[in-house]
């Protein structure tokens, strides 16, 4: 007998559409409706054949056997009172639940903190502390806004249904004329498929468009004589044409990725974008959003943020108070620098993402967990990979969506196997660390298990200094 | 369960009419009982004064902006937060503290509920997520409403059952506890970049104004009969020259009753007045002038009014408001960072960090003016201390509130030797007015505990000490015998307990915090109206078409609510 299950949000992107509709049948998924690709699939993986159903820990020989959840939950306890600066990096991809789980567990073990903003939008929130973020929901966008600028952010793949739902084409209570009402504004090196739905198209030259912010501000505050003729590879009369639509503009919203918090400038490309954000609130309405990656990669800047104070690269080492300074205290820097000694990867790969020289230094020398529903690529290296129910499928929980709102998510299957969730994983490593405390294990740095890895995993090993 | 006495404290509570009389208070099974076996536990109180928990009618402490304004402020956390203690988690942040911190702070000024002041509805589930990691106290969230399409439009025709059975389906759905009133119209206007100044100004599009949404909501508030009265943030804050608008936004309240089964006597609760108490035309000190008495002689002269002070404590702090336009006309001020959320369809919250520092007149005038109307306050049972956590300052500031209301020559003491415009301050307001002027132990008690409990209509939950109520109960070391010639001996005894009971359970003890995993509770309304279908049919074609999200993933799920302790309002009976 299959089940229908209607609204349920989808565990792909930072989008996080609750509308989606899933046919279950037996603790199968049978169908997804609504969903795009990439969402769709991450419900059908769950059905599918060669998922891990029990913790695993790698062998002397490279392959790996099942063990139980206690002795996994073991391994990571005393990995993390041992070691004397852990480092837990992930949590794009779980739900808040087990991001103030893993809150507790962390400052237990002294760890530092991080997540993926660490290497994504983490130079936003740099920008964000100095200039502030005037922002909204996506409903605003939605009902609103009749000029939108997509810059340096390519959501027709990376955010496969954030122009139909919000940005481009829907028709709100102020903008029932959906995307004819709506002039749509691309600011890329590429001409991308975002920027084929556009309105206007402005190729700006890659690493500069820092240039072409300024220029924007130039005219918004009436310096129009002094703009060049061309800046970033953009003729003048192109800018004052969209400075134009901006001014004519009721409400006016940028969307920004990755293309500016990681090219040439990072934090100041966002800072300047905020700043002519500031300066187009002088004439008409503005405002401004980061167009986070996984469906709750903003959950964990929201959740340290009132557990510490900070949304990401937290150090909490010190045991007396948390510690936030990017590029000292965070996940590949400090793999760089050798500082960690022990390492969870979390709903996410670090091996997929870290530049290959800091995550060799992890993969290769530190005892390393990996938690994560699926085989990525750090589970391939990790001393201990310890499966967990996927959010938004096997289990629901809180997420934030890019906007910060929080959507609820649903399980529509049980459990595959009956593995746990993150929160309850997270909560016994607690337990399990207090029980160890109390047996006299201590942080001495001394690491009696941690095993070099076998020369058949693909990864160089730094011959000792 | 454990059985304790506190013995030979002097005790305050107003609600019993008890005034500094030395008695023991007897707690068994969570609760306050007459008498205790003997092997009670004992705390000795002798010398110290006894007071019921108290009760916050006003803070934001939980929910998207006050994260906002921890998330994009790491320096108020950089040397301005305390080492870890003993018993105790990380506490970081100074004027926007971690969960933790707010817990436990409360706890040390021997608070045990705080009612958080703005709940976006459609940020309700993050409200309630730090609420669970919110160690000690019990909290309320009162629904943001003023700006929400759905009652603009019921206002605007005049449909108030239409109203109520929307205001009680949100009061259900976000597990709220009151109708919040933030920039009435006003802020749904900034979602053009507009305002509305004053009660009058019409609301672009919606066609309605302020003082149409302010009767409204009234009228929605007693016709559901609520535990608390609506609680309004009227138009205009922080502008010179506001007061009028702040004596029209009062004067709505005539003509209207409480109607309620809480013994709450209010229909509007005015807060953090002190912002909204200001003469003149410009801030200059030779145009800004105190309307602080203005104000209060017709609160005084009405029944029907409660106000809490929005105090300013001269500290560094984050400011953060519902009231959008009014923090971008703030940076605009002070030119520093600007953090700022419009959500659809409800209502927009901004965020400015700001420095109330003494050595500006301004600074030194607002602090004058949010004394000054703790002072006119004739009936202390409807005036009550709070910073508008962390608006006017932080909450943990309570203590030195309370010394500059409960001591003349602490409060001189800020004019002569703290503010550099001392003079220019006394010349602009009515402090100078005040210099004698000294609230009793007794009337502290009244405006924090017994005054705000009634006001909220919890008055059977908390701010009392009578027997059969939740045993939540703060001992301080002030002998009201023998009270201390230093003033500072106030600040230091109020901010951190001898000893604090939540619920019967000892959470400080000789100052310290032993336990902070007892049970908590997440107070809301249940309110019950009459099917209403169009208001069914209304709310799904807004879901239909405006939100951004389903209807069935708006309303908080049970499984995100922790500790929900609901009061059950019907009135279809």
């Amino acid at each position: 007998m299959s089940e229908v299950i209607k609204n349920v949000a989808c565990p792909y992107c930072g989008a996080c559409c609750d509308d989606l509709v899933v046919t279950v049948e037996n603790g199968k998924i049978l169908e997804v409706q609504n969903a795009c690709v990439i969402g769709t699939e991450i419900y059908h993986h769950a059905s599918r054949e060669g998922r891990v159903g029990s913790p695993r820990m790698r062998q002397p020989d490279g392959t790996y056997k099942d063990i139980t959840y206690d002795e996994a939950i073991d391994y990571t306890a005393r990995m993390l009172i041992k070691a004397k600066k852990p480092l837990i990096y992930g949590f794009g991809s779980t739900n808040c639940e087990g991001q103030a789980a893993a809150g507790r567990v962390a400052e237990e073990a002294g760890a530092v903190l991080d997540n993926c903003a660490s290497i994504c939008h983490g130079s936003s929130f740099l920008a964000i502390f100095d200039t502030g973020y005037p922002s909204c929901t996506l409903g605003e966008v939605k009902n609103r806004a009749d000029v939108v600028i997509y810059w340096g952010s390519n959501a027709a793949h990376a955010h496969p249904r954030h122009m139909s739902r919000y940005g481009v084409f829907p028709r709100g209570f102020f903008t029932n004329k959906g995307h004819r009402g709506r002039k749509v504004i691309t600011v890329d090196p590429r001409y991308t498929d975002t920027a084929r739905c556009s309105d206007i198209f402005l190729q700006v030259k890659q690493g500069h468009d820092y240039d072409l912010f300024d220029a924007f501000r130039m005219v918004m505050r009436g310096y129009v004589d002094d703009v060049p003729e061309i800046v970033a590879g953009i003729p003048k009369e192109k800018i004052l044409e969209v400075c134009d639509i901006i001014k004519m503009g009721r409400y006016v919203h940028i969307f920004f990725g990755m293309g500016l918090c990681h090219s040439d400038g990072r934090n100041h490309n966002v800072d300047i974008a905020i700043n002519l954000v500031r300066d187009i609130n002088e004439i008409t309405k503005c405002t401004i959003m980061a167009m986070r990656g996984h469906y709750n990669i903003a959950g964990p800047g929201v959740v340290w943020s009132w557990q510490f104070g900070f949304p990401y690269c937290i150090d909490l080492s010190k045991g007396s108070h948390a510690h936030m300074n990017p590029g000292e205290t965070s996940s590949v820097d400090l793999a760089n620098r050798g500082e960690v000694d022990a390492f969870i990867n979390i709903g996410t790969d670090a091996g997929a993402h870290f530049p290959i020289r800091s995550f060799e230094k992890l993969g290769s020398r530190v005892p390393m967990v990996t938690i994560d529903p699926s085989v990525n690529m750090a589970a391939t290296v990790s001393d201990v990979h310890i499966p967990v129910a996927i959010v938004g499928v096997e289990t629901g929980g809180i997420c934030y969506r890019m906007d910060n709102v929080p959507i609820q998510y649903r399980a529509v299957v049980p459990p595959y196997n009956g593995i746990l969730t993150d929160e309850e994983l997270f909560n016994r490593i607690l337990n399990r660390m207090l029980e160890l405390k109390t047996e006299g294990i201590e942080c001495d740095g001394k690491w009696e298990y941690a095993k070099p890895l076998p020369s058949l995993i693909p990864v160089k090993i730094e011959p000792e200094a | 369960m454990t059985e304790y006495i506190i013995k030979n404290g002097c005790v305050v509570d107003p609600t019993q009419g008890i005034n500094s009389q030395k008695m023991d208070i007897c707690i068994k099974d969570g609760k306050f009982v007459d008498k205790v076996s003997g092997a009670a536990k004992v705390i000795d109180a002798s010398g110290k004064l006894v007071m019921a928990a108290g009760v916050d009618i006003h803070s934001h402490v939980a929910g998207p902006k006050v994260d906002m304004g921890r998330l994009f402020r790491p320096e108020d956390k950089l040397f301005r937060s305390p080492m870890r203690g003993k018993n105790t988690r990380m506490e970081m942040g100074f004027s926007v503290p971690s969960t933790t911190k707010t817990g436990y702070d409360y706890a040390r000024l021997g608070f045990s509920f705080v009612m958080e002041a703005a709940m976006p509805p459609l940020e309700a589930a993050h409200v309630h997520e730090e609420i669970r990691d919110t160690p000690i106290i019990d909290e309320g969230a009162m629904p943001v409403l003023a700006n929400n399409w759905f009652l603009l439009e019921y206002f605007k025709n005049g449909e108030i059952e239409n109203a109520g059975a929307y205001a009680s389906w949100i009061l259900n759905a976000t597990r709220g506890f009151a109708l919040k009133c933030v920039n009435p119209g006003g802020t749904e206007a900034w979602g053009w970049g507009l305002n509305c100044i004053t009660i009058h100004d019409k609301v672009p599009y919606f066609d309605i104004t302020p003082a149409e949404i302010v009767a409204g909501l009234m009228e929605t508030n007693e016709y559901l009969r609520l535990p608390h009265s609506v609680h309004v943030h009227a138009n205009n804050l922080g502008n010179p020259g506001n007061y009028t608008t702040t004596l029209d936004t009062l004067k709505l309240a005539e003509g209207f009753a409480p109607n309620n089964d809480f013994g709450r006597e209010q229909v509007m609760h005015h807060t953090h007045i002190q912002f909204h108490c200001y003469g003149g035309e410009s801030f200059k000190s030779d145009s800004f002038e105190s309307k602080s008495k203005e104000v209060m002689d017709y609160v005084n002269s009405r029944k029907k009014l409660t106000v809490d002070i929005g105090q300013v404590t001269l500290d560094e702090t984050t400011t953060m408001t519902a009231d959008g336009p009014f923090e971008y006309h703030l940076t605009h001020m002070n030119h520093l960072k600007w953090s700022n959320v419009d959500v659809e369809l409800e209502t927009a919250a901004g965020i400015v960090p700001f420095v109330y520092d003494p050595a500006t007149f301004i600074a030194g005038a607002q602090w004058a003016i949010g004394l000054e109307i703790a002072l006119f306050a004739k009936d202390k049972d409807r005036c009550f201390v709070t910073t508008d956590h962390p608006n006017a300052g932080p909450f943990w500031r309570y203590p030195r509130i309370y010394k500059w209301l409960l001591s003349a020559k602490a409060r001189n003491d800020v004019i002569e030797n703290q503010l550099k415009y001392g003079g220019k301050v006394i010349d602009r307001t009515y402090i100078g007015e005040l210099a004698d002027k000294e609230i009793t132990l007794y009337e502290l008690a009244q405006m924090t505990r017994s005054g705000v409990a009634k006001a909220l209509g919890l008055k059977d939950m908390y701010g009392s000490l009578k027997t059969g109520l939740a045993a939540n109960v703060a001992v301080y070391d002030i002998d009201p015998a023998n009270l201390p010639s230093d003033p500072e001996q106030y600040e230091k005894a109020f901010g951190s307990c001898f000893a604090f009971f939540k619920d019967g359970i000892l959470a400080v003890e000789d100052h310290e915090i032993v336990n902070y995993s007892m049970p908590k509770k997440t107070v809301w309304v249940n309110s019950i109206v009459p099917e209403n279908k169009q208001v069914k049919r209304d709310i799904r074609d807004k879901f239909l078409h405006s939100y951004t999200i389903a209807l069935d993933n708006y309303a908080v799920f049970d499984e995100h609510v922790h500790n929900p302790y609901a009061i059950k309002v019907d009135i279809t009976s």
